[in-house]
């Protein structure tokens, strides 16, 4: 399927991975989380092919897919508490001020199956900010979003940015990141 | 700074016991099927307590086997359609170790009842009480088993349409040393035997899959998420 | 050490020509071996003193009961290869060996029952091996399955390794228990399809018929791989090249 893919990830970066439907974006950022291995060639991280201590490179990086990693029955604020507790402790007063900022007050305790679609993956997108891992690989992640939503997600991946994190992102629209620009890799 | 491997593994077993609860017609369902098929057999043999104490022990162990057969359905079904699936393969820790955690739960949610409900179900088949201690702790290592071997099987079927059927077809083979020692154990408790041999080898057959089947599980769940 | 010989094995095209070579020397000796062999059996061996002429049956009934046994034994180890190597040949050696294990064990079960019958007036007894044989069957069974129940290939392929290492762990366990099961619950008499002491007249067809049977797996499992082979390399290059010759 995907063939002759290589590409470099840096510090400060953020890449856009362009293609239409079906042309492997999806692969792609599988095979950079490690969910998929590649038939030939791999994925290195610092210098060490990433099947050597998987678990380390995994806890460098926050992974959002197609499916949004959430658990229905539990609230939003159970669902971070969670989520993001397998990877870092983490403080009630983080969470409500990644809840606030991610525009989700008001659904503090709600459990995450009465969400919108919208607010469903605003929730995914607090679980990735507050994991602070410093590498991000999102797909399609401004899905379902409204206009205020994409404008608060790029801010917020600015922000991950401004502080020395990377980014890949797969989406069909070229996504504009305040204060950044934007490298595009294109698998068409 | 990383969560340790001991928080995350309470994190996983409390967050699953904490959603199958909120899904209790879930953990009724196995009890429900376990007291059921019970009734079935005084129905299709004979209602003499007498004939029905002789076969009480296979009775017991097999209607207990497919309770736990129906239990081991849900196991990561939802974990891998709503995505903490992938999340917690990718969440930095050993995954063995998170299955196990994960086993453990889904054996307090769906194994535990079971045993539980079992003295209720002896007394009806007519087994004396003084065999209700081994046919417990026979029952609680043999869910305990079928548990840790019946996630091999739903992990290697995750996803797949009639995966149900095809979960039984993989687990029930693997099932059977367990059931021929814990029924047998039972059976001679009821005729007042000393059934230490059989409980030390389902003891030795619980330890055996409860150490090898996270590896095996691991395996299969990163498999399925290719 | 140098590996080359065995990566160029495993190479698709290099194995396809070479188990085409090869085949006929392993067909026409196992047809020769499993006539001799039955002829040895069925008309030169002497009849057994306890059971009579029923029990030549017995080989055709070892010699498929022991290829089950034997069968699943590769298919586990040539899966596991496959999965800690990555060796897709190794994964098609295994897809290709199960379905010949499983009829192997039907033969077993088969003969084992027709075994039973003119002995014991019953067409099913629960025999020790008899039930180790069905329980084998099933293992077999749920290999097969779970292979043909998904779709990606390589998935399948993995995922069926996994089964096959569990179920090959698994087997002495059960041979165990059910050996242990059998002896509880029944007396001497039930340990009768076990092998009559046999003189040598009696062993060497028995033999015999072993190693045909071997040859005969060795024969088919070539043939099926290659099979196989082009089910997977369906759009490589070197397969229209290869078939157009």
């Amino acid at each position: 399927m995907l063939r002759g893919v290589s590409m470099d990830v840096t510090a400060g970066q953020v890449v856009h991975v362009a293609g239409s439907n079906g042309v492997g974006k999806t692969t792609l950022l599988r095979v950079l989380a490690g969910l998929l291995t590649a038939e030939q060639g791999g994925v290195n991280w610092q210098g060490r092919p990433i099947t050597t201590n998987f678990d380390s490179y995994a806890a460098t990086l926050a992974y959002l897919g197609h499916s949004d990693g959430l658990k229905a029955d539990f609230s939003a604020r159970e669902n971070l508490s969670h989520q993001v507790g397998l990877r870092r402790p983490v403080t009630s007063s983080e969470i409500d001020d990644a809840l606030t900022r991610a525009g989700l007050e008001d659904c503090r305790d709600l459990p995450a199956r009465v969400l919108s679609a919208g607010q469903h993956r605003r929730l995914a997108m607090a679980r990735v900010m507050l994991t602070t891992a410093p590498l991000w690989i999102l797909d399609e992640p401004f899905t379902n979003l409204d206009h205020a939503g994409i404008q608060l997600l790029s801010g917020v991946i600015a922000g991950h940015i401004d502080s020395g994190g990377a980014a890949v992102i797969a989406a069909h629209q070229p996504p504009v990141i305040p204060r950044h620009t934007v490298n595009c890799l294109n698998l068409a | 700074m990383q969560t340790s491997l001991t928080q995350a593994m309470a994190l996983i077993y409390r967050g699953d016991l904490v959603l199958a609860f909120r899904r209790w017609e879930q953990i009724a369902q196995p009890v429900v099927f376990f007291t059921m098929v019970t009734t079935l057999v005084p129905l299709a043999l004979s209602p003499e307590l007498s004939e029905l104490r002789e076969i009480a022990g296979g009775v017991l162990w097999i209607a207990a086997l497919l309770a736990a057969l129906l239990g081991l359905e849900f196991m990561y079904r939802a974990d891998h359609a709503d995505g903490t699936l992938e999340q917690m393969l990718l969440s930095g820790q050993p995954l063995a170790w998170l299955v196990l955690a994960k086993t453990a739960a889904h054996w307090t949610a769906s194994g535990l009842p079971l045993v539980l409900i079992s003295p209720l179900l002896a007394i009806s088949l007519g087994v004396p009480s003084d065999a209700l201690c081994v046919l417990m702790t026979s029952l609680a290592l043999g869910t305990g088993i079928l548990s840790a071997l019946g996630a091999i099987g739903a992990a290697l079927t995750l996803g797949l349409r009639r995966g149900s059927v095809l979960l039984s077809l993989l687990v029930l083979p693997l099932a059977m040393p367990a059931l021929i020692f814990g029924a047998r154990g039972v059976d001679m408790a009821i005729h007042g035997e000393v059934a230490r041999g059989p409980l030390l080898l389902l003891g030795a057959m619980f330890v055996l899959s409860l150490t090898l089947s996270p590896l095996a599980v691991s395996a299969a769940l990163r498999i399925s998420q290719e | 050490m140098n590996w080359t010989w065995f990566h160029k094995l495993a190479s698709p095209p290099h194995f396809y020509r070479l188990a085409g070579r090869m085949t006929p020397w392993f067909g026409w000796p196992a047809f020769l071996l499993i006539v001799v062999g039955l002829y040895g059996g069925l008309v030169l061996a002497p009849p057994d003193y306890q059971q009579g002429d029923a029990f030549r049956i017995v080989y055709v009934h070892a010699p498929s009961a022991w290829m089950s046994m034997f069968i699943y034994a590769t298919l586990a180890v040539s899966a596991a290869i496959g999965l800690i190597w990555r060796i897709k040949l190794a994964h098609a050696v295994a897809a290709a060996a199960a379905p010949i294990g499983a009829w192997f064990t039907c033969a077993a079960l088969a003969t084992g029952s027709i075994w039973g019958k003119p002995m014991w007036g019953t067409w099913w007894v629960w025999d020790a091996r008899l039930t180790s044989e069905l329980i084998l069957l099933f293992l077999y069974l749920g290999f097969i399955a779970l292979r043909a129940s998904i779709d990606d290939r390589e998935r399948a392929d993995r995922a069926c390794a996994v089964l096959a290492i569990v179920g090959v762990i698994n087997l002495p366990i059960i041979h165990y228990s059910v050996d242990w099961w059998n002896t509880l619950h029944q007396g001497s008499t039930i340990t009768k399809l076990g092998k009559p002491s046999m003189t040598f007249d009696m062993l060497w067809p028995l033999l015999t018929m072993i190693l045909g049977f071997t040859l005969y797996f060795g024969a088919v499992l070539l043939t099926r791989l290659r099979g196989e082979v082009i089910r997977r390399e369906r759009d490589a290059s070197w397969l229209r090249e290869e078939l157009a010759r």
